[in-house]
Formats: structure tokens, sequence, C-alpha cells
């Protein structure tokens, strides 16, 4: 080796005792300094502290702010909020429960995990604590919801934000195009609409072309349904390359291409309410939630109608998120009365008396919605609210009978990769990459691996 | 290293053995590092190897079990992982080339005399500084946005006002972005090699009669050329490792059409939990860089080698 020669030929042997005893004296120093690292994390005297991983939303930013009026009436109990971006929760949530780590004491999962999860055990059946808490009204959560949260008649969440889909638009483009949009639209005069009010500056709809099972396949899934077609028949065999599904995605993407917003590829919630709100988009279909985000004209002009049907009724979609309980949690008692506080009736009123009557997180709790401050900060798209989500069944999606429960998605483990996938597929059409016929013969050939899982 | 004790030739055998801990001594402060770096790098990679060969799917609970070969032979056969090495290659060597002609020319610019160099080279370096999620989604918001990005608004009198760049040309996109990024690392090396260039050489160059071209040719790019090879393959290392912007931009999308080997990992791990299947795709990155590790190693030696022989 070339280094030889630079290495010194003579060292002096004085210089090497202390430098020896300085590395040892380091390492001590080191070791030492993690073992007293290590003593260091033991928390305040009496207080339990429990762990919750939140999704980043507006509802959970508040939980964040009024966690201290929980502290101060249960002195006991500390809450440690940490909040990740929706796909990092997901992520974090499976592996923690996975591993059976016991990292969080509670987190927020959606109506997705919920009944796989409580088939696994992974999470805590929360029926026998809300029976301890006579207050607690479980028959005040709005029907479809509680039943999307139950695994075999027993709650494993509650939830903390419940939401459905609906059309909204502006009513002053709309009538500026002549245009009037009945409660209970059909995609074909959505469609319709969509076309007349389209100009060279504003698009006539928005919808998610964002690659993502829970970003375009969301909306594209409850079209589907309402077309009549469906993910799996009762044995689980792939039905993607049905006429039905055929017709839905051409619909879909042709709507997007004659009317929709320019860069649908890249466009999710975010994009299509940014539009929205600067008059770049007449229409919107999207999460129910929406509306209460809307500024200026939009907020001022905007009607709110129904989820498009063709052949199906309510074809509105449904989510929750809502407070699970790992079973690896050690703090099951803490972290039950946290959950209890923060989903009960008297929260949605601390809510709105400190932060305001539009903050109250919506779609969990009937009783909310008689509220009379609430009815009037929440206007014109409380009443479709609930009742889209008061008519979203999780366990009758679609037309024909499927073996699966969920409305915008297929509620199995492997639905979050074929989901994200076949929307990549889609996402390619509407990119104007390849032709629908193509997208579903690949998304048939990825659905029909996974259907092989369930058939024996 | 033996050949420290070996030195000694014919001495007798006391001096040996002190020789032998002398060198033990040397090497004791190294140690620390060693342990360190055993236990960061090469106990996961040891796990990963184990894991590689075992079916495991972390939402199936008990579904962990010995399945030999089975993960690389899908390696072989999904058309999946095919598209995204054929992606990684193609998206490494394209923003590599275009890097490397770019930063020469960046370079040459810098080392000639012109009328604000060391604001222009902090200029130019800033790219490389800039966070690559944050890079990427100003590309990706600001600039291309079809509906209120920077470069739509400037095309609209050509008619290309409302193109969704990120979707129609995916691949490009990506590129453009690392390209971006990646040309000031490239200018950085190139300009190091062309200010060692003695300029007498060229001026006797010139005075010989040959013009800026033949210069060029003939002389300063021989001279740049091992830079330019360690930028490359640095560079590649880098490059072929691409998550962020793949991440921020496109999100492997559309269809397949940007999904690299480690975004493919990414989904395999954390949207399929297919820990299995993403140990065996992760043995294979970490084969494949290490070949160009080694290539790129051997380079920075050969120029060291060149650097002391002067």
């Amino acid at each position: 080796m070339s280094d030889r020669k630079f290495r010194p030929s003579d060292r002096q042997r004085g210089t090497s005792r202390p430098v020896s005893t300085l590395i040892v004296g380091l390492l001590v120093a080191l070791v030492g300094g993690a073992c007293a690292g290590a003593g260091g994390g033991g928390g305040s005297a009496g207080a339990t502290t429990i762990t919750l991983a939140a999704v980043d939303n507006p509802s959970m930013a508040d939980l964040k702010k009024l966690v201290g009026d929980f502290q101060s009436s249960h002195s006991n109990i500390q809450v440690n909020i940490v909040t990740l971006p929706e796909d990092q929760l997901r992520q974090q949530v499976t592996q923690d429960v996975a591993a059976n780590s016991g990292r969080y004491d509670l987190f927020t999962i959606g109506t997705y995990e919920v009944p796989l999860w409580a088939k696994k055990g992974w999470i805590e059946n929360l029926s026998p604590y809300i029976a301890k808490d006579s207050s607690y009204a479980p028959d005040d959560l709005i029907p479809g919801i509680k039943g999307a949260l139950s695994y075999n008649g027993n709650l494993y969440a509650v939830p903390f934000y419940g939401e459905s889909s609906m059309l909204m638009y502006r009513k002053d483009m709309l009538s500026a195009a002549g245009v009037t949009m009945p409660d209970h639209p059909t995609w074909d005069q959505v469609a319709a609409a969509a076309k007349a009010v389209n100009t060279s500056s504003v698009s006539g709809i928005c919808l998610r072309g964002l690659p993502g099972w829970g970003e375009q396949l969301a909306p594209l899934d409850t079209v589907v349904n309402t077309f009549g077609g469906r993910w799996f028949d009762q044995n689980w065999n792939a039905q993607l390359n049905t006429p039905q599904w055929h017709d839905a995605v051409t619909f879909y993407v042709n709507l997007l291409k004659n009317a929709g917003e320019p860069g649908a590829g890249n466009a999710g919630f975010t994009e299509c309410l940014n539009a929205y709100n600067s008059g770049k988009v007449a229409m919107w279909y999207d999460a129910t939630v929406a509306a209460s985000f809307f500024t200026g004209d939009a907020a001022k002009n905007s009607g709110y109608a129904f989820a498009p049907t063709k052949v199906k009724d309510w074809s509105g979609w449904l989510w929750a998120w809502s407070l699970g309980m790992p079973s690896s949690s050690k703090k099951k008692d803490a972290a039950w009365t946290f959950a209890d506080w923060a989903t009960s009736k008297d929260y949605a009123k601390l809510v709105g008396t400190k932060l305001g009557w539009s903050r109250v997180s919506p779609g969990t709790r009937t009783s909310t919605y008689s509220i009379p401050e609430y009815q009037q900060a929440a206007g014109a798209f409380a009443q479709v609210t609930l009742d889209s989500i008061s008519h979203a069944d999780v366990t009758h999606p679609t037309v024909d009978p499927v073996p699966y429960i969920g409305v915008q998605y297929v509620d199995i483990d492997e639905f979050q990769q074929l989901g994200d996938q076949v929307s990549q597929e889609f996402a390619k059409v509407i990119a104007g990459g390849q032709t629908v016929d193509q997208a579903l013969a690949k998304a048939q050939t990825l659905a029909t691996a996974v259907g092989k899982v369930y058939q024996h | 290293m033996s050949s420290v004790a070996g030195s000694g030739g014919a001495r007798i055998q006391s001096a040996a053995s002190l020789a032998r801990r002398d060198a033990w001594l040397r090497r004791l402060p190294l140690l620390p590092a060693f342990v360190y770096v055993i236990v960061v790098t090469q106990i996961p990679f040891a796990l990963t190897i184990w894991y590689s060969f075992h079916s495991w799917n972390l939402l199936k609970p008990g579904s962990f079990r010995f399945s030999g070969l089975d993960n690389y032979a899908r390696l072989l056969t999904d058309e999946s992982i095919r598209t995204a090495v054929f992606n990684t290659v193609l998206l490494t060597i394209s923003v590599i080339a275009i890097s490397v002609v770019l930063g020469l020319a960046v370079a040459s610019l810098l080392n000639s005399e012109v009328f604000g160099k060391g604001l222009m080279r902090t200029l130019m370096i800033a790219p490389f500084l800039i966070m690559p999620t944050a890079g990427a989604l100003i590309w990706k918001d600001t600039l291309l946005n079809p509906l209120f990005g920077l470069l739509p608004n400037l095309l609209t009198p050509f008619g290309l006002g409302r193109v969704d760049w990120v979707n129609r040309y995916p691949m490009a996109t990506v590129v453009a972005v690392e390209v971006w990024r990646w040309t000031p690392f490239m200018m950085l090396i190139i300009l190091a090699g062309l200010q060692s260039q003695n300029p007498e050489v060229l001026e006797a160059a010139r005075v010989d009669g040959a013009n800026a071209f033949q210069a060029f040719r003939r002389i300063t790019l021989p001279l740049v050329r091992p830079f330019i090879e360690l930028g490359a393959l640095l560079g590649s290392l880098f490059v072929v490792q691409t998550f962020d912007s793949i991440f921020m931009l496109t999100y492997g999308g559309p269809g397949e059409d940007t999904t690299n080997i480690p975004f493919l990992l990414y989904l395999v791990a954390f949207q399929g939990f297919n820990i299995g299947q993403a140990s065996a795709i992760g043995v294979v990155a970490v084969v494949l860089t290490t070949i160009i590790a080694t290539v790129a190693l051997r380079t920075l030696f050969s120029i060291f080698q060149v650097e002391a022989r002067r």
C-alpha cells in the first residue's frame, strides 16, 4: 500500500501512554454520560403521560390548543400530542402496532384501519370503557360512522371527525351560464353543467387526479360505485375489466379533459381548495369538510348538493378520523379518559365557545347538529353533511353485492398498495400517457393477484 | 498492516512484540469510530440480508417465515422492478451527462476573467445548498404549476400556457430538477481542476498557434478529465439514490414512469409493508451502488496520486 511511506518512520515512545489514557478516559466519560442520560427520562412524579399520534389536520390542531383544559381538570394525566401528515402517521402507527412496541397510547385512525386492526387484535375494544361512562351516550354518534368504527357489534374507536362527499358549486357562476343545480344531481347533469360554465379562465369542475388511494381514488371510487362497478365479486374475482368500470373511468377522465382543472394529475384536496377559493373552478366534488375552509366569494356564493349519482342513490363516501387505543398501551385507563373527553358531547361545546362554532369538528354526533350556534355557523352545508354521512353505508357501497366493506376503499390490508398502484395507472390516463383500457387491464391484473389471497 | 512489525527485519523477538503493541496503540484511537461504523451500518445491513430471505408482511401477524431465494426470484420476474431499474439507469445517465456538460461550461466561464465572478459563483452554487425537498416543491408549485406557475405564465405567448409539465413529461421534469441540483456540484469539482492548470501552458499553446478550442480540447480537457470522472461517479452515487424530488414532484408516477429503485423500495416497504421483499430490493440496490462507489474511490485515489507525484 502506498500509504506506508507517509507514516512517521520513528515515533517517540513517550507520547503513547498519555494518548491512550486520554482515549480510555474519553470512552469512560462517554459511557458514563450515556448511563446518566438513560436515568433522566422518568417524567414528573405522580402524573401519567399518554402519547397521542394525531393526523395533521385543523381539528387536531384545535385539540392541541384545548388540551390544557383537559389537563387542568385531570391533573394526574399529561397528554403529549405528536402530529404527523397522513401518510407518515399511517406508516408510524402501522409499524408501532405491528411490532407491538407500545410507543403510543392513542392514535387517530380512519374507518379503513378500524375493522382490519380490530380483527387482528391490534386495537382495544372500547365498548367496556364506554359502558363505564353513563354520560358518553354512544347512541348519539351518527349511525353510519358508528357502524364503520365497529367490529362484531363493538366500538373499537371513537369518532373525532367525520365526513362524506358532496358537490360544491359557485351559484353566481352557474346562474350566469343559465344552469340550475338540483339537490340530488346526476353525473350527467354535473357534466353538462361543467361544460356550460367552462371558459378559458374558469374551469367547469375540480376533481382529484393526484395518485393515491386516499386522493384520486376516493372520488373516483364513488363514481365507479354509482355507475354499477365494484372491485371484487362475491368470490373475490377482480371486476375491473367490466363495462361499468370502463364507463366510470372514461366518464371521469373525459370530464377532467373537457371541463376539469389544468394540471389535474397533481390536484388533490388542497390544490382543488385553492383553485375553488380563488375562483378558478366553478364546481368541486370532494369532502364535506371542504366547505368549512371557504373564504371570500367562495364562502358567500356557494351552493351545496349531494354526491352526484347514476345508478345507485346516495353515492357519497364515508370517512372518520377517530381515536383508537393500541392493545400494546400500558396506560389504557388514562388513555380512555382522554379519548372520552375529546369525543364527548361537551367537547363540541368547548370548541364552539373557546375557538368559534365554525371550528367544531363535523360529522360525529347528531346532537352537535341541534346546537343553534353550530347550525348558524355551519350554515347551508351542515344538513347536507349530516344527511350524506347518515346515508353512506360501508357494508353496501355498490349496486351489486360485494364481499368487502368500505365505500371509497376496499377494507383489506393489500388495498393501500393496490389502490396506489391503480390510481397511478389512472393518473397516466389523465396525463394522456395511455388509454382507459390499457390502465384497466393493468389494474385488473393487480387486483386479480390481490383477490387470490382471499379465495382460499 | 503487519508491515510495521516486519520493517524491523532482523530484530529480536521482544522488539517485535513491542512493535505489535505499538501498532495496536496506534489503532486504538480509531477503534470507537470503527465500532460506531459497524453498529450503525453493518448490523442493519446484516439484518436486511437476513430479512431478504424471509417472507414477512408487517400487516399479517404470523407471516414471518423462511422463504429462501423467493424474494430475489421475484426481482427477476416482477415487471415493476424491471421498470424501476430502467428508470434508475435512465435518470442517472441523463442527469450526470447533462450536468457534467453544463458544469464544465459554467466552470470554464467562471475560470476566465469575467465581471462579478465571486457573486456569480455563489449564485451558481445555491441550488446545491437548497434542501432537495424544498427545491422540488418550488419547482412543482412555483415554477411548473399550470394554473399559477412562473414557466406556464412566461410561455403563454407561445401557446404553451396550460401545459402540465410534471404529468405530461414526468421523467424530463425529474431530470431537469436533478440537473439543476447537480450542475453546481459538477461545476465546483471541475472548477477545482481548471484552477490547478498552469496558465503558462495555455500561453505557450497560444504562442504555438493553437486557437482557443484547440487549447481547450488538447490541453485543458485531458487535465480536467479525472475531475470530470470523479464528479460523474460521485454524482451518480447520489443520483442513483434520488428520492426526495421524485416523492415531491411525481410520487413515482404517472403510472410507474418515474419510479426508480429507491422509490419502489419505499412503496414496497411503507405502502405494502412487505419487509422481506423490500429488503431484497435494498440488498440489490446496495450491491449496485457499491460497484459504482468502488470505481469512484479508485478514481479519487488516482487523482490524489497524480497530486502527490507533483
